[in-house]
């Protein structure tokens, strides 16, 4: 049902992009032949164990040459052990990885045509800027005149010109950080993998970071894998992400798939906020099924077209969910759901406002309102609303 | 407030200061002012004079006793640095295998067993493996004793620098040796020159055991004076025993300036 949903506009912007691509600072990688669906990396059936503890549970996924992939999940999901796996140091129990069509699972890490940037940026610290760059150039058996070349290029592709000869605790936080990413990019590798790559960067630069790293792959055309557990990073910088918990990948898809039509409850509530009424399918008709939920009474939802089997829950975003003083006239095309209750909470966060609504069941809604006016007619803790929102905003996720 | 109050020079402090250096550098001191006495006797001040040293350099048994001391030190401190590297590279980098406690702790027993024993004990392997006592066998002997210090000094070092490192380095095209070459070993290289210092010290001014496993012909420095001394204390003593003074001195000051590198080093390679 997610492939169903109509592409997200950066998937788009992506596949017209190759045509009208300058002419990228680094060349593309090595040109290796594939089969035409041939995925860049397949990853296939991986297990891995520490002891009794299953870090990464069966995990086969796909990824396509030059594409922006995020491996999102909350810590301690295995998301960093599959990517320890695909750099190399460590090895799957089981299961197979294909780069360009070639089983990599065990072949030694300084052996493997990808390069991975640290969390902690791991930069050696007897070494300069340009010596660390040039680290891996110099392993390759590079001609010193082309290494030059290579790290002054990286140099500027990082905006770093004029801090070659500066040692790493010379370097601001961000500087350390392009540091590594230059040199992870300088032997261009088929793919690069970013643990956490702006977790030690504060929200400011994080952002700015986030468009750079966005902007450089798009301008290599390099395929990036990144682990991270923020989803709104994942979210802002990937072209798919797969969500992870407990070690198995529940649901791979695009950043709108996966926030309008997660596969589950878990990743509901794990990507953004979500309001959640549990309850009992009833009758369809006319397209809409009716839910005869504990809290908020019958609620109507566009009918999936999934079966379903048992108790459900009914979820809704807060931001469709809308607050007037009175019910809305009812619109039959609509046949919004409305819920009366108390505000008991307001949240001003600038550019938006979220209010908790204490309903007559006890169950509380959050709506989040967008401040599109400099004066606003805010609501105010203890009066009385009506939160309401349509059938086609609601998601039915099996218990 | 009150960490002001003990903070200020008061005539206490400085009192008990100076009791407190007196007590520790005094005979120190006293023993380097009588290596320049003129007088052949220890106790009588006769005047200044380079006089002892002039016989030290002349004393053709002394010279031997310290070159054989120098040598001894410096080639069993060389053969601790190396094992006692490994050993430190063993227990930090290396799966943990098993029996790794075991293995560490009777690394360390040498730290805190009496000296008596261990030399004793060196003494009746030599006599049973029938080997000719002499250079070699005070060299191993003194490498079983110093190993364990380098281990320690090298081993806390290593346990600061970040793992990840070493993946960087394997990331980056080095095989496993290649990463701990060039990378690892420039982090450890202060810690592991203090280690070998600590270890020349150690063994340069060692007596217990070296007089368990020397031979004739091959006393060391310590032995040699030792041996003199029960004969009457003669000046000349003073003399070796200040140059000993001023080479150790210097040996550590050199190590605790190696180790201050490694640590301003060791402050980025520290995780964030």
């Amino acid at each position: 049902m997610a492939e169903e949903i109509q592409k997200s506009e950066p998937e788009l912007e992506r596949a017209a992009e190759p045509a009208k691509i300058e002419p990228p600072v680094v060349a593309a990688s090595l040109p290796i032949k594939l089969e035409p669906d041939m995925p860049l990396l397949r990853i296939e059936a991986v297990a891995k164990k520490f002891g009794n503890f299953r870090a990464v549970d069966h995990v086969s996924l796909d990824v396509r040459a030059g594409e922006f992939f995020a491996l999102l999940g909350p810590s301690g999901c295995g998301k960093t052990t599959l990517l320890r796996m695909l750099a190399g140091f460590e090895t799957p129990d089981e299961g197979r990885i294909l780069l360009g069509g070639k089983d990599i699972a065990h072949v030694l890490p300084h052996e493997r045509p990808v390069n991975m940037m640290f969390q902690n940026y791991a930069l050696f610290p007897h070494l300069s800027v340009r010596d660390n760059i040039a680290f891996g150039l110099k392993r390759a058996g590079m001609a010193r005149v082309d290494i030059e070349t290579r790290v002054a290029e990286m140099m500027a592709l990082v905006r770093l010109e004029g801090m070659e000869k500066r040692k790493p605790d010379q370097l601001s936080g961000g500087q350390r950080q392009r540091v590594a990413l230059a040199r992870a990019l300088a032997r261009r590798p088929q793919v690069l993998l970013l643990d956490e790559p702006l977790a030690a960067l504060d929200k400011k630069l994080r952002e700015s970071t986030q468009r750079e790293l966005m902007e450089l792959q798009r301008r290599l055309g390099m395929t990036f894998i990144v682990v991270t557990h923020d989803q709104e990073e994942a979210m802002t910088m990937a072209s798919r992400i797969g969500v992870m918990d407990a070690g198995r990948l529940d649901q791979v898809a695009t950043p709108r798939d996966l926030y309008e039509a997660p596969a589950s409850r878990w990743i509901a509530e794990f990507v953004g906020d979500i309001n959640l009424f549990e309850g009992q399918p009833g009758a369809a008709e006319g397209g809409r099924l009716a839910v005869s939920t504990r809290d908020a009474g019958t609620l109507y939802v566009t009918e999936p077209r999934k079966a379903l089997k048992g108790a459900v829950s009914v979820a809704i975003r807060p931001e469709k969910v809308k607050l007037s003083r009175r019910a809305p006239a009812v619109d039959e095309a609509n046949a919004f759901n409305r819920l009366e209750g108390t505000i008991t909470d307001v949240s001003y966060l600038g550019g938006q406002t979220t209010y908790k609504v204490k309903l007559d069941s006890g169950a509380t809604v959050s709506s989040t309102m967008a401040n599109t006016t400099r004066i606003v007619d805010a609501y105010l803790a203890g009066q009385r609303v009506v939160a309401w929102f349509t059938s086609d905003d609601c998601l039915v996720l099996d218990q | 407030m009150a960490s002001r109050r003990i903070n200020r020079i008061t005539r206490f402090n400085v009192t008990a200061l100076a009791l407190g250096f007196a007590f520790l550098y005094l005979p120190i001191v006293i023993l380097v002012i009588y290596s320049f006495n003129d007088s052949r006797l220890v106790t009588v001040w006769g005047g200044w004079s380079l006089r002892w040293y002039r016989e030290f350099f002349n004393d053709r048994a002394m010279l031997d006793a310290a070159w054989m001391s120098l040598r001894v030190a410096a080639v069993s401190a060389t053969i601790a640095t190396i094992l006692g590297t490994l050993a430190a590279v063993a227990l930090t980098r290396g799966e943990r295998f098993g029996g790794r406690m075991l293995f560490s702790g009777m690394l360390y027993a040498p730290l805190v067993m009496p000296e008596v024993i261990s030399g004793l004990s060196l003494l009746l392997l030599f006599v049973a493996l029938d080997a000719g006592r002499g250079f070699w066998t005070v060299t191993i002997a003194h490498t079983t004793l110093t190993m364990c210090f380098v281990t320690v000094v090298v081993q806390s070092r290593l346990g600061q620098i970040d793992r990840s490192l070493e993946e960087a380095a394997m990331d980056l095209g080095c095989n496993p040796a290649q990463a701990f070459l060039s990378v690892t070993l420039p982090l450890i290289i202060p810690s592991i020159a203090a280690g070998w210092m600590l270890a020349f010290t150690l063994s340069l001014d060692d007596v217990v055991i070296a007089s368990f496993t020397t031979g004739p012909g091959s006393a060391t420095l310590p032995i040699r004076i030792y041996s003199e001394v029960r004969l009457g204390v003669k000046p000349e003593i003073n003399a070796i025993c200040t140059m000993v003074i001023a080479l150790i001195a210097i040996v550590i000051t050199a190590a605790s300036f190696a180790s201050r590198l490694s640590r301003v080093q060791g402050e980025s390679a520290a995780p964030l």
